[in-house]
């Protein structure tokens, strides 16, 4: 009935009137919705950066370490004994039914040479499997095989930075190069994966069948050895269970009895990182509260103005009410006020905060991320802040006596 | 049927622990078209008689039929709807929005009436025209003199076409030309737009304009009666006594 538009262009005319207030009040709702928005942007941007970390990793992911030993009464380190073999890594990928890859490692340090030039890089020995297991796919020409691990070929997949360092623009795919004096045919390049969760270049490395690493390079005493094997659960409901089949299995192979210590531990990678996600998305959850306190002390200031303003404005209603303005129109009044101010708040907010989370990632080199769900949230939030905290104000005006209104001065 | 019928009315105020009777027992009928002025001192229940009749108040006991409506038994947006059809205020202090400008405070009453803007700009329009102020929609109330404010104030009642105009002490505020100039507007909207003027004043020069004179006295009607003489002699006799006093 009221028209809308009018009722709009009374409530801007009446804040103009009062221009300092008014802005003094949006500067309530402006800073609060501007926190809003630049914290959830931090913290999204934290937990985007950890799942991408996640990703690069790879899902579902048990590790299996050699354990520590008992040497002479001393019990020696995690790691430091040498138990796990390629034969282990074998079986469990036969074995246990929960498990999608196995990819077992030994790697080392070595100078790879190629020409006149040379890089010292890791070397990880390793399977096909490792490629599937951690999400890396091969940019160029194409990966090793079954066939390569079983007869120990001399061929190798060289990561970006060692290809950036070796070759330059030069496509490697089919050279030579030589590690330790033995040449290996590069038979691909992996595609460019960036830092890891520590910040390491995970593209300074060189990928060769783990048979080779063991025959050619880093070969020990202990026959079919292997630093790490690492495990991708089939999904992760089943990572418990996996778990529990590797360690049975495990001490089944090494002739475990029943008190002896596993010789060899399992980590659980994934809940690792999904517990630094979930402790991200906490701390975005927490900065959003405490960010929203301020939205509601700006809710309170729109409220404490209205109300001042209702006080001010009593005459204005008595005429109004004279005139024939019904409760409703007159509660319509005050609400759009409040909402005008809210939401015009709101939106100035809103490019604040995306203002603010740009400055913060500029200078602290956080990486934030404003995502449409808070510009939503925090829009719709201080609607509703602007007709919660507008509510009681109008509904005060509306219920006025209209000859006490007409009299006041 | 008479426009305005008052039976046996009472209003009592509870002013914290003591009750105020303002209005005891107050009958009369108002015609359609009269020109009635309410006189009275101060206390005299004159003005809780106005607000009763504006619909701003509803009676303790008795009733009040406004063209044959009994006000008594309405809701508050009800009154507030009788009072946009069937009532124009003028009131002593103007009571206009002082942001608005004039033809925005006359398309007031339309406003709540849900008159699409065009129309209300057009029949605003009209009634400034019809008091004396066309072309002077745009100015704001503070850019306008105090006669100019009371005949906004009047374009506003008049512009719903409301058949009574109440007016408390409109030339309270004003200077005595500028006063016969507002009673002269009144004049000529009851003798040719037959609009009931009911005026509630304490000056008798300006009381002379009405063909009736209502007196109160302790929430009592004190005496009634119709003025003798044409309009012209009452005013001129009237302004001569102001004069030699």
């Amino acid at each position: 009935m009221i028209n809308m538009l009018w009722t709009l262009k009374i409530a801007i005319k009446a804040l103009q009137s009062n221009k300092m207030r008014s802005a003094l009040t949006m500067l309530g709702v402006i800073i609060g919705v501007g926190a809003v928005i630049a914290m959830l942007a931090v913290g999204t941007g934290a937990s985007q950066r950890i799942s991408q970390q996640i990703q690069s990793i790879g899902s579902n992911l048990l590790i299996v370490m050699p354990g520590s030993t008992t040497s002479g009464g001393a019990r020696m380190g995690a790691g430091t004994q040498p138990t796990l073999t390629l034969g282990d890594a074998m079986a469990i990928k036969k074995e246990c039914p929960t498990v999608a890859y196995v990819g077992p490692s030994l790697s080392g340090v070595a100078q790879v040479v190629y020409g006149h030039t040379n890089w010292s890089t890791g070397i990880q020995g390793t399977t096909p499997d490792m490629l599937a297991l951690r999400n890396w796919p091969v940019s160029g020409g194409r990966p090793f095989t079954e066939q390569d691990v079983k007869s120990a070929t001399k061929v190798c997949l060289l990561g970006q930075t060692v290809v950036d360092n070796l070759f330059g623009s030069e496509d490697p795919v089919g050279k030579v190069v030589r590690i330790k004096n033995i040449p290996f045919k590069v038979l691909g390049v992996l595609a460019a994966k960036g830092q890891s969760a520590v910040g390491q270049d995970q593209d300074d490395t060189v990928y060769i069948p783990v048979t080779t690493a063991q025959k050619r390079l880093f070969g020990t005493s202990f026959p079919g050895m292997v630093r790490i094997i690492m495990v991708e659960a089939r999904s992760l409901e089943e990572m418990d269970a996996a778990q529990r089949q590797i360690t049975s299995l495990l001490r089944q192979r090494h002739h475990l009895g029943q008190k002896q210590d596993s010789d060899f531990s399992i980590r659980n990678l994934t809940q690792f990182m999904e517990a630094a996600e979930q402790s991200s998305r906490v701390m975005t959850l927490l900065l959003g509260a405490i960010a929203s306190v301020s939205l509601l002390v700006g809710g309170i200031g729109i409220m404490n103005i209205m109300l001042v303003s209702v006080t001010e404005r009593t005459r204005e209603i008595g005429i109004r009410m004279a005139v024939g303005a019904k409760t409703r129109a007159i509660r319509m009044q005050f609400i759009a006020e409040a909402l005008t101010l809210s939401m015009i708040g709101g939106i100035t907010g809103i490019i604040a905060g995306v203002g603010v989370s740009k400055i913060i990632s500029a200078l602290a080199g956080w990486s934030t991320l404003i995502s449409p769900f808070s510009v939503i949230l925090a829009f719709g939030f201080s609607a509703i802040v602007g007709i919660f905290f507008g509510y009681y104000p109008a509904y005060k005006a509306s219920l006025l006596d209209p000859i006490l209104a007409l009299r006041y001065e | 049927m008479a426009l305005v019928e008052v039976q046996e009315i009472v209003k009592i105020y509870d002013v914290g622990e003591v009750q105020v009777k303002a209005l005891d027992g107050v009958s009369l009928t108002i015609e359609k078209g009269e020109f009635v002025a309410i006189m009275g001192p101060s206390g005299s229940g004159k003005s809780s008689f106005m607000n009763l009749l504006g619909c701003l108040d509803k009676p303790t006991k008795g009733h009040y039929l406004l063209d044959g409506q009994d006000i008594g038994r309405l809701e508050r947006d009800e009154l507030a709807e009788i009072r946009n059809r069937k009532i124009g205020f003028v009131f002593q202090g103007f009571n206009l929005l002082p942001r608005a400008t004039a033809l925005e405070n006359v398309e007031l009453p339309l406003l709540y009436d849900g008159v699409p803007p065009g129309g209300r700009a057009s029949l605003a329009a009209a009634a400034l025209a019809n008091v004396g102020l066309a072309g002077r929609g745009a100015h704001h109330p503070n850019q306008l003199s105090g006669g100019e404010q009371q005949r906004v104030a009047v374009a506003r009642a008049l512009v719903k076409g409301a058949p009574i105009i109440l007016a408390d002490e409109p030339t309270g505020n004003l200077d005595t030309k500028t006063s016969i100039e507002i009673m002269e507007l009144f004049v000529k909207l009851n003798e040719e737009s037959h609009i009931t003027l009911i005026l509630v004043t304490h000056e008798p020069d300006i009381a002379a304009y009405a063909g009736r004179i209502i007196r109160f006295r302790d929430g009592r009607v004190v005496s009634d009666e119709k003025a003798v003489g044409t309009r012209a002699e009452r005013t001129t006799t009237a302004w001569a006594k102001e004069i030699s006093r």
